[in-house]
């Protein structure tokens, strides 16, 4: 069932907040990876002010559901997200990659609370998550893992083992989001290494296997809630998104996967995002 | 001087264990007394003697198959839950193959992953280099939070296994293939970061790790023949390094010789070297792999052909002190 237009207004206004101070932050700290935290933003929003279960002012909670931002260089998007929702002041925003900020260029979860696992290096955080998966199972917990791998990161091999680990443990409680914006920092994907047919090769490792539009709430929504009634096996949501999305500039640019833009940029970025309003395409 | 001038002496024990045993045996009475533990393996859980544990604790044991990474990754998921997590595996996939994932996902978060790796050194035997690996304490020991410890026979290998799991935090557990002389009396307790005293002397201090504590004893005793008074001391903990100890072997005796079944760049050795310069130095030598690579051949025989003897440590040690 489609959820409620207010709420779905909600969401997004939430999401076009955070792509803001995704810029922002990035813009002030002079280096960062906008374009991938944009294409990531709906998904981590969806699942921070939606789907999960979790509480800002008990980070280490028990009964949390848990995300784990494998591709760790999104880290402005899941601040953006993590501040918004109360895990720290937003004001912190404004140290990232500064010497003794708790914001580091990638997710560190011994300085910040809601950081379920430093993630930095590709490849590693999904296999984290597939061992918190059996972690919460053994303990016959009920509380969910999500993960979200990049789609250059599936050029890893230890994506993978997890993927054939995951199906083979049958972690039903296990959602992985891939950020399918085609793009990584030398060029297209498909022309730095293939990954096609992403879905079939997923499929192929026994996961449940969703595709949605991947800058769509409503979509968003649904396939969380499918995989939560899938059983017996985890789910892979592939997300198809736009790097850079909701920046006219940054958008499909490969210019912008690791680059700060400049003052001058970030003034039309604003301009851009005032306009922006969400994810119907 | 030669080898051969230390021939006559009879080794200073009585039977040798499998480190190896003492380990599955130990991580199976843990797993009955705390249900947090859990294991993991990478297709080698009858090498590494985690099957014991598996057969009694098969929902506690989690087998990913020949996939190194996703076993360290998957480690540090479980230690995020509150589990004791103990991956293990040869010490050449538990550290090279996987170095990436000890450092970021286990080392950098600083989790509770007790890392143990079997059949390190070149006494792996007849596998060959491909399998030998002389470089894991150096790697493990460079890195931030990690803490590396390498028992010298199975009454230490139990006793040290029991403190590392208590201990919170990452742990880099190393032993070896091969039976292992016993050194230790029954009665002995392992201090984390803290050498033990094998044997006194005036002369002369051996430092030895692993494998090499035997031997070193038994250079102790070839030495005593020619009229030297060899110290002994069995350094288990390669960090946090006993300082003291160190100190004391510089101040009370004229010499140190470091015994390890590692390369000398990096391992025991220079973890010593490192403490000695910053003290009142003595003269050192390093007893170990000479940065080459290991081959086939038995245990035994690759110690004698890669000088990792008690006789090679007596000439050594007789070497220095004439200087």
């Amino acid at each position: 069932m489609p959820i409620p237009e207010r709420r779905l207004r909600e969401l997004e206004d939430l999401a076009n907040l955070a792509r803001k101070r995704i810029v922002k932050m990035i813009c002030k700290a002079k280096s960062g990876h906008p374009g991938g935290s944009l294409s990531a933003i709906d998904v981590i929003t969806v699942l921070y002010f939606h789907a999960m279960t979790h509480d800002p002012k008990r980070p280490d909670w028990e009964d949390r559901d848990r995300f784990v931002l494998s591709k760790g260089h999104a880290a402005p998007a899941l601040y953006a997200t993590l501040a918004e929702a109360g895990y720290f002041p937003v004001e912190q925003l404004d140290t990232l990659r500064q010497v003794g900020s708790n914001l580091q260029g990638h997710p560190d979860m011994k300085r910040l609370p809601g950081i379920e696992i430093s993630t930095g290096s590709l490849g590693q955080g999904i296999t984290v998550a597939v061992g918190m998966a059996l972690g919460l199972r053994l303990d016959k917990k009920n509380n969910r893992v999500y993960c979200m791998v990049g789609d250059g990161e599936c050029q890893e091999g230890s994506v993978w083992e997890a993927g054939m680990a995951a199906h083979h443990f049958a972690l039903d409680n296990l959602t992985v989001f891939l950020d399918r914006n085609e793009l990584q920092i030398d060029g297209p994907t498909e022309q730095i290494m293939a990954l096609e047919p992403l879905a079939d090769k997923w499929k192929a490792f026994g996961w449940n296997v969703i595709e949605i539009q991947g800058h769509d709430i409503n979509q968003i929504v649904k396939a969380i809630d499918d995989a939560k009634e899938t059983h017996g096996k985890p789910t892979m949501i592939i997300a198809h998104t736009v790097k850079g999305k909701g920046v006219s500039f940054m958008e499909g640019s490969v210019k912008f996967h690791g680059n700060a833009p400049t003052q001058d940029e970030l003034c039309k970025a604003m301009e851009d995002l005032d306009k922006f309003r969400g994810c119907q395409i | 001087m030669s080898k051969e001038d230390f021939s006559e002496v009879k080794p200073p024990w009585k039977m040798s264990v499998n480190n190896r045993d003492a380990f599955g045996q130990t991580l199976l009475e843990l797993g009955r007394e705390n249900t947090n533990i859990v294991a993991l393996n990478a297709d080698l859980s009858g090498s590494t003697k985690t099957s014991v544990f598996a057969k009694e604790f098969p929902k506690r044991f989690f087998n990913v198959g020949i996939a190194e990474q996703n076993m360290m990754g998957m480690a540090a998921g479980l230690a995020t839950t509150g589990k004791i997590a103990v991956p293990s595996t040869f010490a050449v996939f538990a550290t090279g193959r996987v170095y990436d994932f000890i450092r970021q996902s286990i080392a950098y978060p600083k989790l509770n992953v007790k890392i143990v790796a079997t059949h390190a050194g070149v006494t792996v035997g007849g596998d060959g280099a491909s399998h030998q690996i002389t470089e894991d304490i150096s790697l493990m020991r460079s890195l931030p939070n990690m803490r590396v410890v390498v028992p010298a026979d199975a009454i230490e290998t139990d006793r040290s296994f029991r403190t590392v799991v208590k201990e919170p935090g990452p742990f880099y557990f190393r032993i070896g293939r091969s039976a292992t002389p016993v050194i230790l009396p029954n009665e002995y307790e392992f201090r984390l970061g803290q050498a033990y005293e094998l044997r006194d002397g005036k002369d002369i201090t051996l430092i030895a790790c692993g494998v090499m504590v035997p031997q070193a004893l038994w250079a102790a005793e070839m030495l005593k023949k020619h009229g030297i008074d060899a110290r002994v001391l069995n350094m288990s903990t390669i960090k946090p390094i006993d300082k003291e100890a160190i100190a004391r072997a510089a101040k009370e005796t004229k010499a140190i010789i470091s015994c390890e079944e590692h390369s000398i760049i990096g391992g025991l050795g220079s973890a010593i070297a490192e403490q000695l310069v910053q003290i009142k130095a003595v003269p050192m030598r390093f007893v170990g792999t000479r940065d080459c690579f290991g081959q086939s051949g038995e245990a035994e025989d690759l110690m004698c052909a890669m000088n990792l003897t008690a006789k090679d440590i007596a000439l050594e040690a007789e070497e220095l002190l004439k200087k």
